[in-house]
């Protein structure tokens, strides 16, 4: 057996990995800084039933950028390390979906 | 073909390549696949304490918003600040350590250390005003408070929340502030041990997969507590 057989030689294709330059990472830091003002300003906002949805959405536009940005997620070359991502949150939207389809139903209890 | 008997390696190995890799390529996205494959299982895990605060929040609308509005929003939105700056030390300690400056590596990962404990600082005083206030569920608890927007209503009319529902909201404070509170402190660790080893000049350019993992490891419990401050600190502010 060859030791470096040729065959998966493309393996090492992505040796080299994204260096995230200081200004793009404060950029994303004061985003989420502005974020975390707004959140906090519109929750003493009244909108109704759209307190929690404002909430929720800010939520995710962070930890969306968060996993992009400062977990490299967006310049990965990986393939399945998109794929568990999009997994997780699937997982999630089942058990937090399919519970609350439960409880939210049970008019007779 | 018979074995050359003297081999011209052109790629002298890394010595931190273990054996059962091809390259280094291989091994680093070996190590990150293990690393998403952990915080997957993380989300699950604080998954299933999210959506037993949904069916309870659900069931007990008022009574959430009344306890959420013991907590205090200034100093849950110093530690959300506080958590996003240590993601960006984080973010810079990686980078220090894909170019190889050691020194600067060190001083990120201290920050970030700092950062830390001062988040796990601000969160134990909180707690302690939990429990001056016997807002701790258990046999202490004790509640009387009102629901929201009742404080303008005349005092005949006013109307308290029930202590039980409020117990259970203080219940899902405690078990998700306190796991969140658990993950910092051993982020902390880690990040005090690579920082050790960083100073003994274990992580070059070509190895800094625990550093590449521990960040990951650390924007998670950020994201987490993207999600707890909303959810538990700012239900009903408005009324």
């Amino acid at each position: 057996m060859a030791e470096h057989n040729s065959a998966s030689a493309p393996i090492d294709e992505h040796v080299s990995e994204h260096v995230s330059t200081i200004g793009s990472s404060v950029a994303i830091w004061i985003t989420l800084l502005v974020c975390t003002g707004l959140t906090v300003g519109a929750a003493f906002i009244d909108l109704g039933p759209f307190n929690i949805v404002v909430a929720l959405a800010i939520a995710t536009v962070k930890a969306t950028l968060v996993v992009l940005f400062f977990m490299h997620v967006k310049y990965t070359h990986e393939k399945l390390t998109g794929l568990v991502v999009v997994s997780a949150i699937f997982w999630l939207f089942l058990l937090l979906a399919l519970s609350m389809l439960d409880y939210a139903t049970r008019f007779w209890r | 073909m018979p074995a050359s008997p003297v081999v011209v390696d052109e790629h002298a190995p890394n010595p931190a390549l273990q054996h059962q890799f091809a390259t280094e390529g291989q091994q680093k996205n070996a190590a990150s696949l293990g690393m998403w494959v952990f915080l997957a299982q993380e989300v699950m895990f604080f998954g299933g304490m999210f959506c037993a605060y949904l069916i309870y929040r659900y069931k007990y609308f008022a009574d959430f918003g009344s306890g959420s509005q013991q907590l205090n929003v200034t100093l849950g939105a110093i530690n959300t600040a506080v958590l996003i700056c240590s993601s960006l030390t984080v973010v810079l300690s990686v980078r220090a350590a894909q170019l190889g400056k050691r020194k600067a590596l060190i001083g990120w990962l201290l920050l970030t250390i700092v950062l830390g404990f001062a988040f796990l600082g601000i969160k134990a005083d909180e707690y302690a005003e939990k429990f001056e206030k016997h807002h701790v569920p258990g046999p202490n608890f004790s509640y009387h408070e009102l629901l929201p927007g009742q404080a303008n209503l005349p005092p005949a009319e006013r109307q308290y929340a029930n202590p039980r529902h409020a117990e259970m909201y203080f219940s899902l404070y405690f078990a998700m502030t306190g796991m969140h509170a658990l993950h910092m402190i051993i982020g902390v660790g880690i990040f005090g041990f690579l920082a050790f080893m960083a100073w003994r000049g274990k992580y070059t350019p070509e190895y800094y997969t625990p550093v590449e993992n521990a960040g990951l490891y650390w924007h998670f419990v950020d994201i987490v507590w993207i999600y707890l401050f909303p959810l538990l600190y700012l239900i009903d502010r408005h009324r």
